[in-house]
């Protein structure tokens, strides 16, 4: 049976070579700082196993989770100049190869989608060849190592230092917003088990009446809205609407579809996450690259869209999900 | 009550621009405390939290053969592939960029597209091209515009296109939340399912949006700059809106 955290360990594998190459990159000013941050994000990877499965503590994992976020935080993470090849050379390449080269591209959805729907129901020696529950992310890791091996091929590529140092360069220059998404999960956490969901749901069921299934609607999906631009992401934002309304209320009293009221109520998220300057990566960075004057000016651009697909989200819930 | 000043100092900590990576550790930190927890099981929570989180990081394993691929001429290719389509205007090129995007989402290939990869280098310049084809060069004002619906379309083809993907990290996050929190199994595919009326939704609303973009610039730049086409066009405008 291949096992999920077989696929956590190459993450981790990946993030450590990609350390070693950025350790000996004398074009990074703070390679050190920035070696040090991925390095410990692959180490963090692997330890992750046992303290999934509490076979290992947890604090040191932590620990080394607020290290990282001082490294990035106080500025010891940089970036390398990459060695990319010219412009000319990607569009002779381009010329040559035309339209082969999305096929390893394509490959990774499609292993993914096999394993998800296919693959899921093999078995070998009685058990199952894919971990159960994990179908989708080992597609995912799966086709990404099909894709790599179909593209070094493709592309008679011999060295693995090479899709290693292209997809280093990619990770330097996302930086630290790489890490934000995991560190806002985390949050959530804390936010759960410190009782921040179950202060909202007693503020919500005070002012909600109750068996008004419309109304709880409403507060589940202007309050993922809310809290998202607050929080400037969707996934922080979750558990503690999913505790104070969308479990308790939605789900458990209103008896309304789990797939359906999770689903919506996290892209009633997302609609936030198109308005807050807080989602640096989606609202600040674009407005840098395209180096616009008026920093807002995709906000701006996306307000109308965000307010009008938050009510869409509330009806297609209401209607659809009880 | 106290916990919810975690709330709090998230907001004052972006209200200040400080970086968001300390800004969340230190609501954590915060809400742990103030939640009643000891200082070790902080650091204990956030150990685990990193744990079962990591199926959000994951998709870092698809950058290798991705950069691989652009070496290689990926972006290139899909430029030559789109600039085919000579006959697009601004409005027109932005919405099927739109549709490309959630497309591509929905399949799972967030970072063939993306703010740094195509949006920069591809759409808005071709979406600006579109504009200037048309009415001349662009007012300052009118450049700012064409850009922000650039990365607008880009940032809305992504989130609700993404959902539809089985693989994606909010719906593991999903998943993973509700599965250990309320010990139950919900599949992935059943919550994909349920992102594809609003990813129709999304499609009609801000397809519609980025079309009715050509009327905008056209009402705003008809007659001024670009000469005899400018005067036609803001004559034909006006006949079209009696």
């Amino acid at each position: 049976m291949i096992k999920a955290e077989w696929f956590y360990w190459l993450v981790g594998a990946v993030f450590l070579l990609m350390a070693a190459q950025m350790l000996t990159d004398r074009s990074n000013p703070r390679r050190h700082g920035t070696a040090a941050f991925w390095g410990l994000l692959g180490l963090c990877f692997c330890y992750g196993t046992w303290v999934a499965d509490k076979s290992a503590p947890a604090e040191p994992l932590g620990a080394a989770v607020l290290l990282m976020v001082c490294l990035a935080g106080f500025g010891f993470t940089g970036r390398g100049t990459p060695r990319a090849t010219t412009p000319e050379q990607r569009a002779a390449s381009a010329r040559r190869l035309g339209n082969r080269l999305f096929v390893p591209a394509l490959t990774i959805p499609a292993v993914a989608l096999l394993c998800a729907v296919g693959v899921k129901k093999l078995s070998v020696g009685g058990g199952p060849v894919l971990q159960k529950g994990s179908e989708t992310i080992l597609g995912l890791g799966i086709g990404a190592v099909v894709a790599l091996v179909v593209a070094m091929v493709m592309l008679r590529e011999r060295r693995l230092s090479t899709p290693v140092h292209a997809g280093r360069s990619m990770l330097e220059s996302m930086g630290w917003v790489m890490l934000l998404p995991q560190l806002l999960a985390t949050l959530g956490t804390i936010f759960a088990v410190s009782g921040v969901g179950e202060q909202v749901r007693r503020i919500t069921t005070a002012v909600l009446p109750d068996n008004s299934r419309y109304l709880a609607v409403a507060v589940y999906c202007l309050g993922m809205f809310l809290f998202t631009v607050i929080m400037g992401n969707g996934f922080a934002a979750f558990p503690v609407m999913t505790a104070a309304v969308g479990w308790p209320v939605l789900v458990v009293q209103e008896h309304g579809s789990a797939p359906a009221v999770l689903a919506i109520g996290m892209l009633a998220g997302f609609c936030g996450t198109l308005v807050t300057p807080m989602a640096a990566n989606f609202n600040a960075v674009p407005a840098a690259l395209l180096e616009l004057k008026d920093q807002y000016g995709p906000i701006k651009a996306q307000l109308p869209t965000a307010v009008a697909l938050l009510g869409c989200n509330a009806v297609i819930m209401a209607l659809f999900a009880f | 009550m106290t916990v919810l000043l975690g709330v709090l100092v998230v907001v004052v900590g972006f209200a200040t621009r400080r970086n968001p990576l300390l800004v969340v550790g230190a609501a954590g930190i915060v809400t742990g405390l103030l939640g009643g927890l000891s200082p070790q099981r902080v650091l204990a929570v956030f150990g685990e939290g990193f744990a079962n989180s990591r199926s959000v990081t994951i998709f870092v394993i698809t950058l290798p053969v991705i950069g691989l691929l652009e070496r290689y001429g990926l972006q290139e290719q899909a430029r030559r592939l789109i600039s085919r389509f000579g006959a697009l205007t601004t409005g027109r090129f932005l919405a099927l960029y739109l549709l490309l995007r959630q497309l591509a989402a929905a399949l799972g290939l967030n970072s063939v597209f993306g703010h740094a990869q195509t949006v920069r280098p591809l759409a808005a310049p071709m979406a600006e091209g579109a504009a200037e084809r048309r009415h001349g060069p662009l007012p300052e004002k009118m450049r700012e515009k064409v850009r922000s619906f650039a990365a607008s379309a880009d940032n809305i083809g992504l989130f609700f296109g993404e959902d539809v993907f089985l693989a994606v990290g909010s719906i593991l996050l999903i998943t993973g939340f509700v599965n250990t929190t309320y010990h139950t199994h919900l599949e992935p595919l059943d919550l994909a399912l349920w992102a594809v009326p609003t990813a129709l939704c999304a499609l009609a609303i801000h397809g519609w949006r980025l079309l009715r973009l050509d009327r905008t610039l056209e009402h705003t730049l008809a007659g001024k700059p670009a000469g005899k086409s400018g005067r036609k066009s803001a004559q034909s405008s006006e006949g079209a809106v009696k």
